[in-house]
């Protein structure tokens, strides 16, 4: 009989303080393998949510706000760029596409985008990949004739998550609301649109977005004048279609260039723009400096957990300890059996070395429990997209140094256990 | 070896177990100078050439009958291998020695050895003592907490077994009764006030 199978029986035979134990460190396993997952995967989700795109451009604000109201639907944009500049910008030689972005209205707590067929065949997330339409689609017109996305003036096309909420199909009518509350104060319910198309999922923002034609847009506001309706006018969807509705401005747009060289030449001229204050991004610089701004966020969550931990291994030398009284038995028979006092000294780390292995495991599959049922919840509310992978190498290294812990705890308890069995010699108490 | 409470029965066994070492003075078990050994050594000598049986909860309550019987195995390899090479295997020698002691392993094996009178977990406990034959038993009041004839057939047995291991018992009881079965019978509340008449004299005791 081992050492290691005697702990585990003794541990059995406690089995009570000893589940305790476990789930006081399970519980605070999981808590350190939840926030740093977290961490991981809102990095993971905002770096995959822009690929390829060299600027990101709006009107001077801040590079955060900018990047959060225009990428990742968070917060609302002070200001727009007007058509012009739009325009002017977009002709620049080294200019290779864009993509227009007007947000401002919303679907039952969804943002509607206005944008345009561009938007289909530039973005890009994750490693490079572009959109894909579930159902419906460019070839999905009334003549089946490829007429775009948006072949009609009020085509709108669902991120996937839209769809599944709200249990659209393609053909569904739909009523956009004014302003980006969770419920629309005012609906432009004069104006439905229908759903062209949906896409694939991409675990990006894109996939909680309503997309609208930037002509959609404007045909909404059509009767629209100062933020509020203009009592009695309704112009009829067949009148729109035919009118020339050119956006005046948009709320931002995505540029890409010919080559990366070109970009902090054209980031120069944007900022430097004379006809309007403009502000262009590397989303990747903006990115790193939203990092820094919410690291000091995670250091903190990270440092409370770490304490949760030391505080679940202070509950476990505190278990060992309490239970010496009641085993100095147990040890004097072992004694008296041949064992050493480094037997007793490692029956005892042993069992703590046990009991944080137990809880480690515990931990691991609390941790992915909460994944599993937290993940659907957090995709849902944040769009932060978590995925139930293997624990990543500084996981490892963390419930490595957590098991180590739990050894070198282990040692007070084996220590003391070791002074007794000298002291007791074969003085056995009851 | 007889004494009333107090009297260093118990430190006695401490100091022929090795378990603890003499202020001053010599003491010789089996040969070995034992307050001369090293903490190492002294536990090796206890494990490999006493085996001990307790006046009372003798028995790791979490583990097995036949594991019990082979505690001492796990920490001496040279009973070990008298065990092996007495039984076969190690199993087979723990049943051979419960069922000389009168307990049927197969009835009682799958029972919690907690659940044993007190009777069967004492002839458990000389099981343990006597595996892989150390030299010396060390017997603290074993039969305080039996009935008078489970008293008589438990010494029977043991004596049998101890007999048959060619070993020497050491046995410690207040019991007058039973000293009829012993070769020889110490009174160490005698020997105590000899110590002391010696010390007073300034002579050191013989060894």
């Amino acid at each position: 009989m081992s050492l290691l199978r005697l702990a585990w029986a003794s541990l059995a035979n406690r089995r009570l303080t000893a589940a305790l134990a476990i789930l006081a460190i399970a519980m605070s396993v999981a808590l350190l393998l939840s926030v740093e997952k977290i961490r991981r995967d809102a990095r993971t989700s905002f770096t995959n949510t822009v690929s390829d795109v060299d600027l990101v451009v709006g009107a001077r604000s801040g590079a955060i706000q900018l990047l959060l109201y225009s990428v990742f639907r968070i917060g609302d944009a002070t200001n727009n760029v007007s058509w012009q500049s739009y325009t002017e910008i977009a002709a620049r030689p080294e200019v290779r596409w864009t993509i227009p972005l007007s947000l401002g209205d919303s679907h039952r707590g969804f943002r509607v985008l206005g944008t345009n067929e561009d938007y289909f065949e530039h973005y890009r997330y994750g490693e490079e990949r572009s959109l894909r339409f579930a159902t419906g689609g460019p070839a999905d017109g009334a003549d089946g004739a490829d007429d775009g996305a948006f072949g009609d003036l009020f085509d709108a096309v669902l991120g996937s998550e839209v769809a599944r909420t709200l249990g659209y199909r393609v053909g569904d009518p739909i009523v956009v609301s004014h302003g980006t509350g969770r419920v629309g104060i005012v609906e432009h319910d004069d104006q439905p649109f229908r759903v062209s198309a949906v896409l694939a999922p991409t675990g990006t923002p894109v996939d909680r977005t309503v997309h609208v034609s930037l002509e959609g847009i404007e045909a909404m506001h059509a009767d629209w004048r100062g933020g509020a309706r203009v009592p009695g006018q309704s112009t009829d969807p067949d009148t729109l279609r035919a009118a020339d509705l050119r956006p005046r401005a948009v709320t931002a747009f995505l540029l890409g260039l010919d080559s990366p060289r070109a970009v902090l030449r054209v980031q120069r001229a944007i900022n430097a723009y004379a006809n309007e204050p403009l502000l262009a991004v590397l989303p990747g610089v903006a990115l790193r400096e939203l990092w820094n701004l919410v690291g000091v966020a995670e250091r903190a969550l990270l440092i409370v957990s770490s304490f949760v931990v030391v505080a679940a291994l202070v509950n476990l030398v505190s278990v060992l300890l309490a239970s010496l009284e009641e085993r100095r038995r147990e040890i004097a028979i072992l004694r008296a059996s041949g064992a050493r006092p480094a037997h007793v000294f490692g029956l005892l780390s042993a069992e703590a070395g046990l009991l944080g292995l137990g809880g480690i495991v515990g931990g691991l599959a609390l941790h992915y429990a909460l994944v599993l049922v937290g993940g659907v919840w957090l995709e849902k509310r944040f769009g932060l997209a978590t995925s139930a992978g293997p624990p990543a190498a500084s996981d490892w290294m963390v419930l490595g140094a957590i098991l180590v812990g739990a050894v070198l705890v282990g040692c007070l308890p084996a220590w003391r256990a070791y002074r007794h069995s000298l002291a007791d010699g074969m003085t056995v108490r009851i | 070896m007889r004494g009333a409470s107090g009297s260093g029965k118990t430190t006695l066994l401490s100091l022929i177990g090795s378990v603890i070492r003499p202020d001053t003075g010599r003491i010789h078990v089996d040969g070995v100078a034992l307050d001369s050994l090293a903490g190492g050594a002294r536990d090796t000598f206890r494990a490999e050439r006493i085996g001990f049986v307790f006046q009372m909860f003798n028995l790791l309550p979490f583990i097995g009958l036949v594991d019990n019987v082979l505690l001492p195995c796990r920490f001496s390899a040279v009973r070990r291998a008298r065990a092996m090479a007495d039984g076969g295997t190690l199993e087979a020698e723990a049943r051979r020695l419960l069922t000389a002691l009168g307990l049927d392993v197969d009835t009682l094996g799958a029972r919690q050895v907690s659940r044993l009178s007190v009777g069967q977990q004492q002839r458990v406990a000389a099981a343990r003592a006597l595996i892989g034959r150390p030299p010396i038993i060390v017997a603290d009041e074993p039969t305080s907490a039996l009935d008078a004839d489970t008293r008589h057939d438990f010494l029977e047995l043991l004596f049998g077994e101890v007999a048959a291991a060619g070993a020497t018992l050491v046995f410690v009881s207040h019991d007058r009764e039973l000293e009829t079965g012993f070769d020889r019978v110490v009174d160490l509340a005698g020997v105590n006030t000899a110590a002391a008449q010696s010390r007073a004299r300034g002579v050191e005791p013989a060894p």
